[in-house]
Formats: structure tokens, sequence, C-alpha cells
């Protein structure tokens, strides 16, 4: 017995251990990029294009840019992912159709991001004539969001009581009628929370961007939807590998990092404040 | 009775949940503006039934019904038929009160919203007839932009009922509507329950004998997807005819 | 008995055509990928053998006198880095599913797995700029090399990465394993640490190679981090410490010089079509071994 316990108080150790490596890889990152980067971090920084071959200045364009791509892969990825989600938890029938689907969605979600770029690069670059630009872009990042906003929506139209649509059909309310006014309405909260860490994670995608539309250094910012554009993670990558004189624009990346950081980190702290205010509202 | 006045026939109504059979040959004549109740043991297919008659089933999957309903001499499952249309005729409300997450007001708008009126002074018309109708009208007329979920759950059975109201109806199905209530909301139900009958067919699913007795017209009396007996209120209780119905009734089973 | 319009009627039911069209888009979409993998990918057969293809070690598309097109460096590659990868996250990321499943305080659990998921938030190229600035100079220092951009610090960049998603759906499966295995085994008296490894976590095994098959999914799929933190050479690696170049690294620094419609730039689709084909067969399986019960969801 004796051993025995003791074996339990050395696992449980481990255990804990292993969650503290986690906080700390956790911690090292965050600090790393917030101490190293803070530095640069001024208004400028924020506000202003970058200068003498990207050695001086700011971010701005690349701020905006991330900005345009992002309501672009909402605009897609939203309402197609509800829609989506709609079919899924209102209308389908259980059956191989259904069950499909739901593969489809699940693969679709383990597709590599690189892969997406490829498709974004021959469909929406070469088939459908968009070149490279944010238009082909945001629509690579929609498809590749889709996933995510699809998931999130069913499971908030999962979580609305089927009373709600019940009552509401009972009074002879047609179906379509019932859904957008009794039932969609009180699904928006969740469905808000699954699209924002969606949308987070888009923002912050490199791979699809890459032959899609992402320039490496624009003077001005995007025109219009066939306008190539910058992008903070983008820029982040061409900061650390590709620039001709690294070591001197190391400063700049990290503020660039932090930039980027804070804006996902940020996204996705909204959602997961969010989600828990949702939680306790509905015990 | 002469077939005029019978608002709803059932004749050898078979249903089913997959490949179990919940009810069996059920045949039934529900008068015009009466109560008739449904009576018998947990899991003998009353809510069931009372679904077939708005045909609620159908949002079921795999579900089949044969036989035939026929309300106001019109079967409701011939094939070009409106769901739509026959629910917004044959109102329902449900064993636990069900409000919907919006104010008082908006509950029972719902239903005439949704069918089209918009003009203002029309629906504040509606909301308040109905409301009087459900005997709320006195408890809430104060706060109707208040959420209906923050009422006590009598009232909002009542609202329930408002709300059913609301859409006009001439049939109202009622599934254990006082359930989940206590005596005092009870009573006010079975109140109103006799009050709407002048205006509305009523069926209405119960587990309680008194309750039965007290405020309907006509029972019915189901056993395992069967009606073992069915006729005035009056009659089942004091003279059944079936040996199981008197052992239900005197509470020797179930 | 008054009746809508027949219209209102056919309206319902072109709402939900519309609502189906929309559902099956996913099906729509990944034959989409597929198709178009193939149709870019297929054409650099006509110049390359699919055994070169397949079998060749020399990835050399761009020399004048002695182009090659061989796949398996770069598979190898891949493969190195996620194996190294899991052979740390998967035990730190079973251990850490376990803590929160079965020794972390409740309320230690709702502060701990939000934490988790802000380490998924974080960017993969911020992920590749650590690797570069961080754990490369740690490599170069602790082994004596000239750098430290090599395979190891690919494998511990798509560890960091992989372990919130082995976390997460670890952590799903074991607090799913039924209370009363549980109390079976501990009213044997047995104590709870003999029984989590003895009940709970063989109960949970399918949805923790689920987890795991996720994780390398993911890791397979992953470009940022490898792309920058690896070195980038094409040559067949000999060791954890060479500079390796993975199939999605080799996209994505080639695609963007290539001419378009040259065999060089079908060659890259054909490496997104093997990519793609690899993470398939593995979300496949996890999928097969999670949903296993679940035909009727
Ligand atoms: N959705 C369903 N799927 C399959 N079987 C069902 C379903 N609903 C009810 N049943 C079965 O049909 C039978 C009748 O059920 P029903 O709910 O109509 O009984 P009930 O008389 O209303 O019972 P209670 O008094 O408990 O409400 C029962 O055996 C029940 O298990
Ligand atoms: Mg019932």
């Amino acid at each position: 017995m004796e051993s025995s316990n003791l074996k339990q108080k050395i696992g449980f150790n481990i255990l804990r251990l292993s969650m503290l490596v986690i906080l700390l890889i956790l911690g090292v990152i965050l600090y790393d990029i917030i101490s190293k980067g803070i530095g640069v971090i001024n208004w400028q920084f924020i506000t202003a294009a970058p200068k003498n071959g990207m050695t001086e200045g700011g971010i701005w364009p690349a701020i905006v840019g991330t900005f345009y791509v992002t309501v672009i892969t909402a605009v897609v990825a939203v309402p197609l992912g509800v829609f989506a989600a709609i079919y899924l938890n209102e209308y389908a029938r259980q059956g191989k159709i259904t069950r499909l689907i739901r593969m489809a969605i699940r693969n679709l979600a383990g597709v590599p991001s690189i892969v997406y770029g490829l498709f974004g690069l021959a469909l929406f670059v070469n088939v459908l004539g968009f070149g490279t630009s944010i238009l082909s872009a945001g629509l690579t990042l929609g498809l590749m969001t889709l996933p995510v906003t699809i998931t999130a929506s069913e499971e908030a139209l999962k979580a609305v009581p089927n009373s709600y649509r019940h009552g509401s059909l009972a009074l002879g309310v047609s179906k379509w009628h019932s859904i957008r006014t009794n039932v969609l309405p009180y699904a928006i909260p969740g469905i808000l929370t699954g699209t924002i860490l969606g949308l987070a994670r888009a923002a912050g995608e490199t791979a699809p961007i890459l032959f899609t539309g992402a320039a490496f250094f624009l003077p001005f910012l995007p025109q219009s939807l066939s306008s190539q554009f910058m992008a903070l993670p983008y820029h982040l990558y061409i900061m650390s590998t590709q620039h001709h004189d690294i070591a001197k624009v190391r400063p700049l990346a990290y503020g660039t990092a932090l930039v980027l950081i804070v804006l996902v980190l940020s996204m996705n702290l909204i959602a997961i404040l969010l989600r828990s205010w949702l939680r306790k509202k509905n015990k | 009775m002469t077939n005029s006045t019978h608002k709803i026939i059932v004749e050898d109504l078979d249903f089913y949940y997959d490949d179990f059979q919940a009810l069996e040959k059920v045949s039934l004549k529900a008068p015009a503006n009466q109560v008739t109740a449904l009576i018998g043991p947990s899991g003998c297919g009353k809510s069931t039934f009372l679904r077939t008659l708005n045909r609620m089933n159908d949002l079921i999957e795999g579900t089949q019904v044969e036989g035939k309903v026929l309300i106001d001499n019109e079967d409701i499952y011939q094939d070009d038929l409106d769901v739509v249309s026959l629910r917004k005729r044959v109102g329902m409300v449900f064993q636990d009160p069900n409000p919907f997450p919006k104010s008082i007001y908006d509950n029972v708008a719902y239903g005439p919203k949704a069918h089209g009126i918009k003009d203002k002074d029309k629906l504040d018309d509606i909301v308040e007839k109905s409301l009087k109708r459900a005997a709320l009208w006195d408890e809430v007329h104060d706060r109707l932009d208040k959420s209906a979920i923050g009422i006590s759950g009598g009232q909002q059975q009542r609202l329930c009922i408002a709300r059913a109201l609301a859409v006009n109806p001439d049939v109202i199905l009622m599934d254990e509507p006082t359930s989940a209530l206590d005596p005092v909301a009870t009573a006010k139900i079975e109140e109103l329950v006799e009050e709407l009958k002048e205006n509305y067919t009523i069926i209405i699913v119960t587990h309680s004998m008194q309750q039965a007795a007290r405020i309907s017209d006509y029972t019915a009396f189901f056993l395992t997807g069967e009606i073992v007996e069915a006729g005035p209120t009056e009659k089942i209780f004091e003279r059944p005819e079936d040996q199981r119905t008197e052992d239900y009734i005197t509470g020797r089973f179930g | 008995m008054q009746k809508r319009g027949k219209l209102s009627k056919f309206k319902e039911k072109a709402i939900e055509w519309f609502f189906f069209g929309n559902g099956i888009l996913a099906i729509i979409i990944l034959i989409g990928i597929f198709t178009l993998l193939l149709k870019e990918g297929l054409p650099t057969f006509q110049e390359v053998s699919i055994k070169e293809f397949l079998t060749s070690t020399d990835w050399n598309p761009t020399s004048y006198s002695n182009r090659s097109y061989g796949i398996v460096s770069l598979v190898y590659s891949t493969l190195l880095v996620t194996v190294g990868s899991l052979i740390f996250a998967v035990p730190l990321g079973i251990a850490c599913a376990a803590y929160l499943a079965e020794v972390a305080h409740p309320r230690m659990r709702e502060i701990l797995k939000p934490t988790v998921e802000i380490l998924a938030g974080i960017p993969s190229v911020v992920i590749g700029f650590l690797g570069i600035v961080l754990v490369g100079p740690m490599i170069a220092k602790v082994f004596n090399l000239s750098n430290g951009l090599n395979a190891i610090n690919g494998s511990i960049l798509l560890g960091v990465m992989a372990l919130p998603t082995i976390i997460s759906i670890s952590e799903d499966a074991i607090s799913a394993v039924p209370e009363e295995y549980k109390q079976a085994s501990l009213a044997l008296g047995t104590n709870e640490w003999h029984t989590l490894i003895t009940v709970t976590l063989p109960a949970a095994l399918s949805g923790i190679i689920a987890a795991v098959m996720l994780g390398m999914g993911r890791a397979i799929g992953e470009t940022m981090a490898v792309l920058m933190a690896t070195g980038n050479a094409p040559a067949f690696p000999e060791s954890i410490f060479d500079s390796v170049r993975t199939m999605t690294a080799t996209i994505a620094v080639e695609l963007g010089e290539v001419p378009y419609n040259t065999t060089h730039y079908y060659s890259l689709f054909a490496i997104g079509l093997v990519l793609f084909l690899m993470t398939f067969v593995v979300n496949l399986i996890s999928d097969l071994v999670l949903h296993k019960y679940g035909e009727g969801e």
C-alpha cells in the first residue's frame, strides 16, 4: 500500500509538471515577443508605411490589409457556414448524405493551409481570373474557415431548445419563418463565438495567401478588390527570412509579431469571454 | 349525435415510430364546443394521439400514419393538405409551459405577426383579447414588455394558451397542461378550460382522473395504443362497460 | 379549410433546397480541391515518370543540365519532423489532458483550458519566427552547431503547435469515460493513479488515438513554422541536426518563383496532391476511430 501511494504521488506530480511545461512554453512565447516587441511600438510604427527598403517606418498597410482580407473572409465564411449549419441542424434527415456531409466538413478542417493556397491559386487566381488579389486571398481564407463556422453555427443551433421550434410550428407558422424568427436569433451569440475564433485563425494565416494576393511591399493601401495587399503575418515572414538586412530589421519583426499576436489573441479572448458569459447565462 | 356536430372524427388510426406501433385502430369522435379528455396509464399513446391531430408527429423522423383523421369532415392526411394552415386552426398547448424568451406582448403577438398582421392597433387588440380570454390580462397588463421567462409557471402556461388563442384556432389540444403546476394554478387553468369551450373544441390529455371528471364532457380511455372505451364522461366514470376501464378509474392499476 | 397559396408552399420547398445546396457545399469543396490538384498536378507526368517522382531522392527542378523531380527526401523530411514532434508532444499532451480531466480542481480547469486555447491561437508564422530567434540559437549553443535551423528545430515547433489539439481532444475523451468504470475500480481498493493508468486511459484510448492522429495531421500539413525554422536544404537529411525541406516548405518556397504552367509548376501541385492524400488518410483514420460508435449522431 505504501509503495502504491508513493507511485500515485509521483504520478500526479508528473502530470502537474507536464501542465507546467505547457504554461512555461506559452509564457516564454508571450514574454519573448512582448518584451522585445514593445520597444518598437509607437504611434508611428502603427500608422506609417514601411520606409527605406522596409528598414524603417511602420506597418500600417499590413494592418489595413489584414483587416480587409479578414472582412472578405467573414463575408464568405459566415453566411455560407450559417446556411450549411441551418441545413444540417434544421432540415437534414439522418442518412447517407448527411453523414457524408459531416465527414466532408471534418476532413476539410484537416486540409493543410498550403493546400488551400494551391486551391485558391488554381481556382480564384487562374480559372476564375481574379488574379493575385485581396479578393482571391479572402475567398481562399473564407473556404479554409468554412468548416469552423459550420461547426460553430451547428453547435449554437443545437443549443436552442426544441420547444421554441415546436411552439412556433404549432402556431401554424411556417418552418423557415420559425427558424428565422424563433431559432436563429437565439443562436447568434454562439455563432459569433465560433466565428470570431475562426476569423482569428484566418487573420494569422500565411500559407493560403502566399500565392493568392499577399505582396512583399506596397507603399499604398489596397484600392479595390483586385489590388494586392500587405498582411501582418506575411510581413512578419518577409521581415524575418526574406529581407536583405535581417539583423537590422529584427526589432521591426518583433514589433510586427507583437501587433499580430495582440490582434489574434484579443479576438480569441473576446470569443472565450463571450462563450463563458453564454454558458453562465444558459445555466 | 350527427356528423355535423363532430368537430373531429378519427377512423381506424394506426401510428408507428419506425417499427414500433404506438396506436392501433384508434377511432374517436370529438364533439364540437366540448371538452374531450384522454386518459390512460403512462406510455399508452395519449400524447402520440394528440399530436396526430395537428400533425406535430410529422416532425419526428421515421413515423408513419395509417387511417383517417377528419377535421370539419376534411381528411388532414390527404396529399395536398397544407400542414401550416392546419396548425393555425388546431392550436396546441404543451405539457411544460414553453414561452419564448421574448416579452409577454411579443409572445402573444408572435403568431399573428407571422401570419402577416402588421398593424399595431390590430396587434394590440389581439394581444389584449387573447390575454383576457386566457384570464391573464389582469395580472400582466401593466408589464406586457417584460420577459415572459420571469412570470410564474401557471402564468406562463396561461400565456401559452393566450399565444395559441391569438392565431384564432377552433380546436385546442392540451397535453397535460397542468402537470407542472401547483393546485392553485391548476384550478385557474381548469376554470379557463370550461370557459373556452364555448368558442373552441378542446382535447385535453390528463393524468388526473379527478381533473377529467371535473372538466370534460366526453372521455376516452387509452390502453397500450388502443381506445378501450369512450363516451360521455359521466358514463365512463359511473357506469364503465369494460372491466379494464373500471379498474383504471378506481385506481386498481397503472 | 382556408389554404395558403401554392406559392408559399413552393417558397418553403425552394428555401429547403437553397439550404440543401449550402449543406452539400462541403462535399463540393472537398471534391473541388481534389479535382483541381489532379488537374494541375497530373501534367507533371508528361515529362516526369511517376516512378521517378515517387522513388527518386533528388529534388532539383531548376538545374540546367539535370532536372529531377523526386519527392522521397521531401516526404522523408516531412515524416522526420512530424515523428520528432510527436515523440514529445504525445506524452506531454496526454499527461496534460489527464491532469486537466482527472487531477485539476474544477476552478483550475476553467482557467487552464482557455489558456491552452490561447496557445492554439498563436499564428504559425509567429511560432516560426520564434524558431529563428529563440529555438535556433538555443539548439546551436547546446549542440555546438553553426546554426540551429534544422529538423530538430522544426520538430520542437510542430510539437508545440500539435499540443493544443492533442490536449483538448484527449481531455474530452478522458472526461467522457463513465464515472461507473472509475468507481468500480476505486471500490476494489485501488488508488486513483492506478485507476487512471489501468482503467480510465485505456477506456479513453480510441479518443486519444484520434487526438494523436489529428495532431499528426496538423504537423504534416503545417507550413510556416517548418518553412522558417528548418533551413530548407533540399538534400536527403542524414541526421536530425541536418537542415531539411518538407513538402509544405517546398511548395511555399518554389511556387512563388516558378512561371505558371511549367513542369516545375505542375510538380508543386503534384506534391500538394500527395500532401492532401496523406492528411486525408490520417484524418479519415482519426474520424473512423472517433466516430466508430457515432453512426446515429
Ligand atoms: N419519439 C418517439 N420515438 C419512439 N417511440 C416513442 C416516441 N414517443 C413516444 N414513443 C413511444 O410511444 C408510446 C406512446 O408514447 P406517448 O408519449 O404517446 O404516451 P403517453 O400516453 O403520452 O404517456 P405519458 O402519460 O407518460 O405522457 C410509448 O411506448 C413511447 O415509448
Ligand atoms: Mg404524454
